[in-house]
């Protein structure tokens, strides 16, 4: 079906993978300080697969990560996304309440106000979301991806 | 003059992406069309959040607090993300009907009809 | 007896509820496919509980806000925000209250009805994600109060549509059906958020309470009243933008059909709240009102002018679903005609109002029944060609007797559902100018010669070779069936309840606009 790269793409599709998931992390990661956030950050992850989608052929891609595995990452993103905002119903407030922001725990510390030099720790409820959703867009795109070309593959054959 | 560049663009942007919609008759082309169309209303948007001499809205390591609207980047945004799903829909639907129909040109796939 | 918690949070809970619902329900199917059935079948339940529980809420103690990510729910203006509502905020008035009833009750049934007649299809744990999915956003479409809200709500709900209407590929022919409602509903949503964009940019709003009280009506105010009626009444079905109907309509599996239907009246709701709520008197009402009516009389006469000569028993009833929707923007378009002139509204223009969203409720229940009877006759025949169903009479009883019902509804006989809200739009629309009451009554005895013409075609006359074997419908698919037809007799005999107790406080919601910005704004 869809050839398989030389060795020399290969190679560097494996590097480039690497490279690509820390950045798309990071992106994630750092939603509430810099430019990015989930979405932004899991398109780039999703990149990625592409470029080893694209470096080794569609079946040996199939035989690394099945189909239900990614499609499992999608949901679990999802529940945890919605989990997180129904936890603040939970503790009495409303949906999707900020109860992490300025609280001392995770992502609690207080934000200083005006310009600063951003701090990690900040933020409250948004970085677990951020992370939720870039977990889910990740295993999005990658299932889109693997669908349609598993949907090309049957027009050859047919 | 010059500050109304951005909004010129939209409405240029917008009446290429109609235009490709109306006339195109390769349903690819007509996806294109859309995708413009989606951008060129993004755009708009964004332009309207400009404040004169305002730089983005982003705390951190900020040299000024004058900053343009962050609202309507949160507005983009969120169309952006429709914009994907919405074209990676209409591309599944158009890798089905070419595997079913053999073709993608519009005035050919008629079969329901009155 | 409730517990507090759920009786505050009642609102997020309407849409919370279906949306965790489908991101489990993958990971729930795993386990087996009757787990996954119960489940879907259990978060229905629930989220109809909720539906009943935030409408009671709403008849007896008035508007209800809901302030998302607030430390408690009706804090709408922040205390350091200068008095400008910064949060999205869900408001529910009668009208939304009545809309969110239709669509759990619709809901419920389409869900018991598609557990059996769906359960032999290939991809299930798709489709109940995405038919949780598009119920959550039709219940999110008619709750919220806040414009970019509701077109977040509307684009979830026209790709969850899109992608139920091309769920059995056929060929292709449904892919087809799904791609060209997909377009429409696309260019649609981009027009809608053009719309936004002007007014945003006019006056730093986007909550609709908020722009309520500030709309003044420049001539780009006018620009986006005419993008956002051109999306809304593609979106609804209305005629010209109406030629996605049929496909859409007959080629999507029955169940989601009855779904789709409590979606397009989820668009009508949307462009009434815009249109009444938004601008309110501000606008030129004599002018938006003729034309909201001149689209209604379209749509009625071409509507069923186009359902006569159909073979395909789901593609006629989608032209009448055209023509009654033609019926609710005549009933409603009198009523914002009037808009501005207190005693011609007090004397016909709140009971044009009151036919018009009577028949938006009616019409959900009719319909959707008429659609799962069409759906159980193709399951048990296979076939949805008028051609070749005949003599059905003798073998399934209870569907025929489903049929009879939703016919007669539709026709406007009584004692079934469909006179009562006729009625009201007869009488009134007669007093505003009686030659649009004449064709409204031409268009219902032409519905009626049509669905005469498809039960003889269908029920009676001797069993066509090849239909001898056919059965009577499951029994889930019955008792989704009655419970809609339970509510089109109920609705039918006792109409001045249900006027008196839903209908009348939606449309006295839905022409205060002074009471909506209150609610929210905090009598300001």
């Amino acid at each position: 079906m869809l050839m398989r790269m030389s060795k020399i793409v290969r190679f560097g599709a494996d590097v480039l993978f690497g490279a690509i998931v820390i950045f798309g992390l990071y992106i994630i990661m750092h939603g509430h300080l810099t430019p990015g956030g989930g979405f932004q950050g899991g398109a780039v992850v999703a990149t990625g697969v592409a470029l080893v989608i694209v470096a080794y052929s569609y079946e040996e891609v199939i035989g690394m990560v099945k189909k239900f595995v990614l499609t499992i990452q999608e949901s679990a993103g999802l529940v945890m996304f919605a989990g997180v905002a129904l936890i603040a119903i939970g503790l009495g407030t409303t949906f999707f309440f900020n109860f992490l922001a300025n609280s001392g725990s995770l992502f609690g510390m207080t934000v200083p106000f005006g310009p600063n030099s951003g701090e990690l720790n900040t933020g409250g409820v948004l970085p677990l979301m951020n992370i939720a959703v870039g977990i889910e867009v990740w295993g999005g795109l990658a299932i889109i991806i693997l669908y349609m070309l598993s949907g090309i593959g049957k027009t050859e054959e047919a | 003059m010059f500050w109304n560049l951005p909004y010129i663009a939209v409405v240029i942007l917008s009446v290429i992406g109609l235009a490709t919609i109306l006339l195109k008759r390769n349903l690819i082309k007509i996806f294109f069309g859309v995708s413009i169309l989606t951008s060129a209303v993004n755009l708009f948007i964004i332009a309207l959040g400009y404040r004169e001499g305002g730089i983005a809205p982003i705390y951190t390591y900020a040299v000024s607090e004058n900053m343009v609207m962050a609202t309507p980047q949160a507005l983009t945004l969120t169309s952006i993300v429709i914009g994907v799903a919405t074209t990676a829909l209409m591309l599944s639907f158009a890798v089905v009907i070419y595997r079913m129909y053999g073709t993608v040109n519009v005035d050919e796939i008629r079969e329901l009809k009155e | 007896m409730i517990p507090g918690y759920i009786t505050t949070n009642a609102p997020a809970l309407l849409i919370a509820v279906p949306l965790l619902g489908a991101f489990l329900s993958p990971l729930i199917g795993r386990i087996s496919r009757d787990t996954r059935a119960l489940w879907v079948l259990a978060v229905m339940t629930l989220t109809t509980l909720i539906g009943y529980l935030t409408a009671f809420l709403v008849y007896t103690e008035g508007t209800l806000i809901y302030v998302f990510g607030a430390s408690e729910a009706s804090l709408a203006i922040p205390p350091d925000s200068g008095g400008i509502p910064i949060r999205i905020i869900f408001t529910l008035d009668a009208m939304s209250a009545l809309m969110v009833t239709i669509a759990v009750t619709v809901g419920f049934a389409v869900i018991l009805y598609s557990l059996t007649s769906d359960a032999r299809r290939s991809g299930l744990e798709a489709y109940y994600t995405i038919f949780l999915l598009m119920i959550g956003a039709v219940l999110g479409m008619v709750s919220t109060g806040d414009l970019f809200n509701f077109f977040v709500f509307l684009e979830i709900s026209s790709l969850a549509s899109a992608g139920l209407v091309a769920y059995k590929v056929e060929n292709g022919r449904a892919v087809e059906a799904g791609l060209k409602y997909l377009l429409v509903s696309t260019i649609g949503g981009i027009f809608f958020l053009f719309a936004i964009g002007i007014l945003y940019g006019q006056y730093n709003a986007l909550n609709m309470a908020m722009l309520a009280d500030m709309i003044q009506w420049t001539p780009l105010d006018k620009l986006a009243l005419v993008l956002v009626v051109a999306a809304l009444a593609a979106k609804c079905g209305a005629v010209p933008m109406h030629f996605w109907t049929p496909d859409a309509y007959s080629m999507a599996p029955s169940a989601v059909t009855a779904m789709l239907v409590v979606a397009s009246q989820a668009s009508l709701y949307g462009l009434f709240r815009i249109c009444f709520t938004l601008y309110g008197i501000t606008l030129n009402y004599v002018t938006i009102g003729w034309v909201i009516i001149i689209l209604g009389i379209l749509s009625m006469i071409i509507g069923v002018t186009m359902a006569i000569p159909q073979k395909d028993i789901k593609r006629l009833m989608a032209y009448h679903a055209v023509s009654q929707t033609g019926y609710m923007l005549l009933g409603v378009g009198v009523g914002l005609a009037v808009l501005g002139d207190q005693a011609l509204l007090n004397s016909y223009g709140m009971t044009a109002m009151e036919g018009g969203i009577f028949h938006i409720f009616n019409h959900a229940m009719y319909k959707g029944l008429l659609f799962l009877t069409a759906g159980a006759i193709i399951y048990q025949v296979g076939t949805s060609d008028l051609n070749r169903m005949g003599g059905l009479g003798h073998r399934m009883k209870w569907t025929m007797i489903f049929f009879i019902i939703g016919a007669l509804a539709i026709a406007g006989i009584p004692p079934f559902n469909g006179f009562a809200s006729k009625f009201l739009i007869y009488e009134s629309v007669f007093a505003f100018s009686p030659i649009l009451s004449v064709i409204a009554m031409v268009v219902s005895i032409l519905t009626l010669a049509s669905f005469v013409k498809v039960f003889h075609s269908v029920f009676m006359g001797p069993p066509l070779p090849g239909n001898e074997q056919v059965r009577e419908a499951p029994h889930t698919m019955l008792i989704g069936m009655t419970i809609l037809a339970a509510i089109v007799i109920i609705s039918g005999i006792f109409p001045e309840f249900f006027v008196q107790n839903l209908i009348t406080p939606a449309a006295h919601a839905l022409t205060d606009q002074a009471g909506y910005i209150s609610a929210v704004l905090g009598g300001a």
